[in-house]
């Protein structure tokens, strides 16, 4: 069993959890990420670490509400404690030598893309961060980003805060006026993905994406991840999550991430009954 | 007397037509008479040709003895001499091709039902044995164990038995390995493992879930900042292979560890099981082994229509169990022998965004004849020119073997492995690093339950020596 010994809001339907996890807390490096099982029947999901405290032994995850698993665990208090908790999975990200990068993260994409920014920042590396959220309620992390790097841009889908618009038309322009990075670095929904690739290609500007398909073990022994990368079959949970994203089939990608979007749809709404029951 | 009837004591079963649409085990075992019967088919005689036959060597003739004085746990002590899995091990060795295989009795008639046996005297031991398992004097060393499955499991018993401090690591949140996550509970009743594992731990055995050994803890770092004397690493073979051919990345293909993962493990066969599976209608898993028999008999049970098994030699050749086999049949699996797929087919959906792209929509095979034998006196598989055709799939499952898993290789400096991962250790099971030794299918690739337990045997009587003569 593993206890949360944080839990903020940091939206209406994203949180962040520390969680009591010393050995994982040691090993930890940006890009990995571990395994959680919120109770004893449920299901196994992977999320991307968000930071860790190697002298408090913690672990912090950044999740949003978006089905019955995440659900159950955001009902979950400080003091409390999760099942299972095993990591750190995946291969690291290769910052090493990089010396000004982009990095760009959509939506709760940014908690997994600000210990990027923050690591290349602590590096010495020039940093230009581009965030996207769907509207002004939903941002996250906003300081926290600021903070690492040399030049920030914050963008709405509605403009209700920052610029208008997602977060490709920055850095199009900013590739159009001959801006080039050692490495632009996106994470994200895969759509967002998608396009950031689409838009850096145009001008062959190197780029990393951080893949997030449907995962049972982590480990690599069901291949339930797997990608087509460079029209060869890799697995994310051990080759990745990290992968250049010129190479992704994304559309495959987006494809298998909706394997079981009936099921989830239906789990995501008996959970919910069942906590307004509670309620009453 | 003994009982010359030459047959076996049948096994009583559920119906094949009830049983394809449940997951309650298939066989059912013995009753105290039934098995009362069968021991007194045993001859006792003087070579013991069934112990030989043994990886592990069980007391066989013993505890069968035993048994036919009516003395179930005083055979069920036989056995533990020798085994810590009984209840396992009765249920899916292949005993036809081991103990039973060198059975006096079956060279005229069948051989005696030594696995039934051994079955029914775990059974019992575990619904009848009382009170508190005395634990061994410790001797004051530790070992630890890398991967809980059949191999680890033996040799952390073996060792635990002999006084070590031991401490098993997990990277599942459960112990077991395949006896969790692979082989059904039809087969074999999770309950039964879980029961065989806390007789470990009532032995005094620390089992650590959760824990990926190359990434959150080093080989190296289990020596020198833990303290373990000796370490045994027994990771199995757990990296699924694919055939390469077009469509194998569609949506509704399923390697065996992954289909049979979610429903063993994750127990997606249960109705309100978290984890979902899907529920196809027409469902082709291509392969011939225990594995192929374990993920077409789980999907008839989820509820598909139509099962085939897609396998490029004849049936003489499928490398599974005979028994599982049968099993397969009576369940009305389909095997369509002789036959190799080349294309797993999309959907005609071409936009992303619909709900129906990018799923199986069938899989095109090729017939297959045997031609001549090989080097290895196989019958290596021709393709037939022009006998190409399709056949309507919603899901397709790969049973096509595993490899070991590289991570602790790539994790581990100094440790030597071969071309497909296979750890390199000695017939003692030690590897190219003093004090680390291998079992299993980590060093054999893809075997047997019962080889993994020989390997994990013959590596805790290594550890002790090596610890003993290191101390002396």
């Amino acid at each position: 069993m593993y206890k949360i010994v944080r839990k903020k809001s940091l939206n209406p339907t994203v949180t962040l959890m520390d969680i009591e996890a010393p050995l994982i807390a040691k090993k930890a490096k940006p890009g990995q990420f571990i395994i959680l099982r919120v109770n004893e029947d449920g299901e196994r999901i992977p999320l991307t670490i968000a930071g860790y405290d190697r002298e408090n032994g913690t672990v912090t995850i950044i999740f949003q509400v978006v089905g019955a698993t995440t659900t159950l665990l955001n009902h979950k208090n400080e003091g409390e404690f999760i099942q299972d908790f095993v990591g750190p999975l995946g291969t690291p990200s290769h910052l090493d030598g990089l010396k000004k990068v982009c990095v760009i993260g959509g939506g709760v994409g940014c908690a997994i893309a600000l210990p990027v920014a923050q690591a290349l920042h602590d590096m010495g590396a020039e940093v230009t961060s581009i965030v996207g959220f769907r509207n002004q309620d939903l941002v996250i992390l906003e300081d926290e980003f600021k903070a690492c790097s040399d030049h920030f841009v914050m963008m709405t889908d509605d403009g209700s805060y920052g610029e208008k618009g997602n977060v490709t038309i920055p850095l199009k322009a900013m590739l159009e006026k001959g801006e080039r990075f050692d490495e632009v670095i996106a994470i994200g929904p895969l759509i967002m993905m998608k396009f950031v690739c689409l838009t850096t290609k145009e001008y062959d500007q190197k780029t990393t994406v951080s893949m997030n398909p449907i995962m049972v073990d982590g480990t690599g022994m069901c291949g339930g991840c797997r990608l087509s990368v460079g029209g060869e079959t890799k697995f994310a949970c051990v080759d990745g999550p990290d992968f250049d994203g010129h190479l992704v089939d994304f559309d495959e990608a987006m494809s298998r991430s909706r394997s079981y979007a009936p099921f989830e749809r239906h789990a995501y709404e008996e959970t919910c009954n069942l906590f307004a029951k509670e309620v009453q | 007397m003994p009982n010359m009837r030459a047959t076996k004591n049948p096994m009583p079963s559920q119906e094949p037509n009830v049983r394809n649409k449940n997951f309650q085990e298939v066989t059912l075992g013995y009753t105290e008479e039934m098995a009362l019967d069968e021991a007194k088919r045993c001859l006792n005689c003087k070579n013991k040709p069934c112990v030989s036959g043994c990886p592990v060597n069980i007391h066989i003739p013993e505890f069968i003895a035993k048994v036919a004085e009516g003395d179930f746990e005083g055979a069920y002590q036989v056995i533990s001499l020798s085994s810590s899995l009984p209840a396992v091990c009765g249920r899916v060795c292949p005993q036809e091709t081991q103990c039973e295989g060198k059975c006096v009795r079956g060279i005229k008639g069948e051989p005696v039902a030594i696995g039934r046996l051994e079955r029914f005297v775990a059974d019992y031991h575990n619904a009848h044995a009382e009170g508190a398992v005395t634990r061994p004097e410790p001797n004051g060393h530790k070992v630890a164990i890398i991967g809980s499955g059949p191999a680890g499991l033996t040799c952390a018993g073996d060792l635990a038995k002999m006084g070590y401090d031991v401490t098993i690591y997990e990277a599942l949140h459960l112990a077991g390995g395949v006896l969790v996550y692979g082989i059904p509970e039809f087969r074999l009743p999770k309950a039964i493992v879980q029961k065989e594992v806390d007789n470990l731990k009532a032995l005094g055995v620390k089992v650590e879930t959760n824990m990926v050994i190359g990434r959150v803890l080093t080989v190296e770092e289990l020596k020198e900042e833990y303290g373990y004397e000796a370490i045994f690493i027994g990771t199995g073979a757990g990296l699924p292979r694919f055939m390469n051919i077009p469509g194998e990345n569609l949506k509704g293909v399923y390697s065996a560890n992954e289909f049979l993962t979610r429903s063993n493990l994750m127990k997606a066969y249960k109705g309100d099981s978290t984890t979902p599976i899907q529920h196809a209608k027409n469902v082709a898993v291509v392969g011939g082994g225990n594995v192929a028999m374990d993920a077409a008999r789980t999907a008839k049970r989820l509820g598909a229509e139509n099962v085939y098994i897609i396998y490029r030699r004849s049936m003489n050749e499928l490398p599974a169990r005979k028994e599982e086999v049968e099993h397969a049949e009576e369940e009305g699996i389909i095997f369509k022998t002789l036959n190799n797929p080349v294309e797993i087919l999309p959907t005609d959906v071409t936009d992303p965004r619909d709900p129906n792209f990018g799923w199986v929509k069938g899989i095109r095979c090729v017939e297959m004849e045997l031609g001549e034998p090989d080097a290895s006196g196989r019958r290596s598989p021709i393709v037939k020119e022009g006998s190409e055709f399709e056949l309507e799939m919603d899901c397709v499952i790969m049973a096509l073997g595993t490899s070991p898993n590289p991570l602790l290789k790539v994790t581990t400096p100094g440790l030597d492995t071969r071309r497909r991962g296979e750890i390199v250790a000695d017939e003692n099971g030690l590897t190219s690093i003093e004090g680390v030794y291998a079992g299993g299918d980590a060093v054999t690739g893809a075997a047997t339950v019962i080889l993994a337990m020989g390997a994990g045997k013959t590596a805790a009587a290594a550890m002790d020596a090596y610890i003993k003569n290191k101390n002396a």
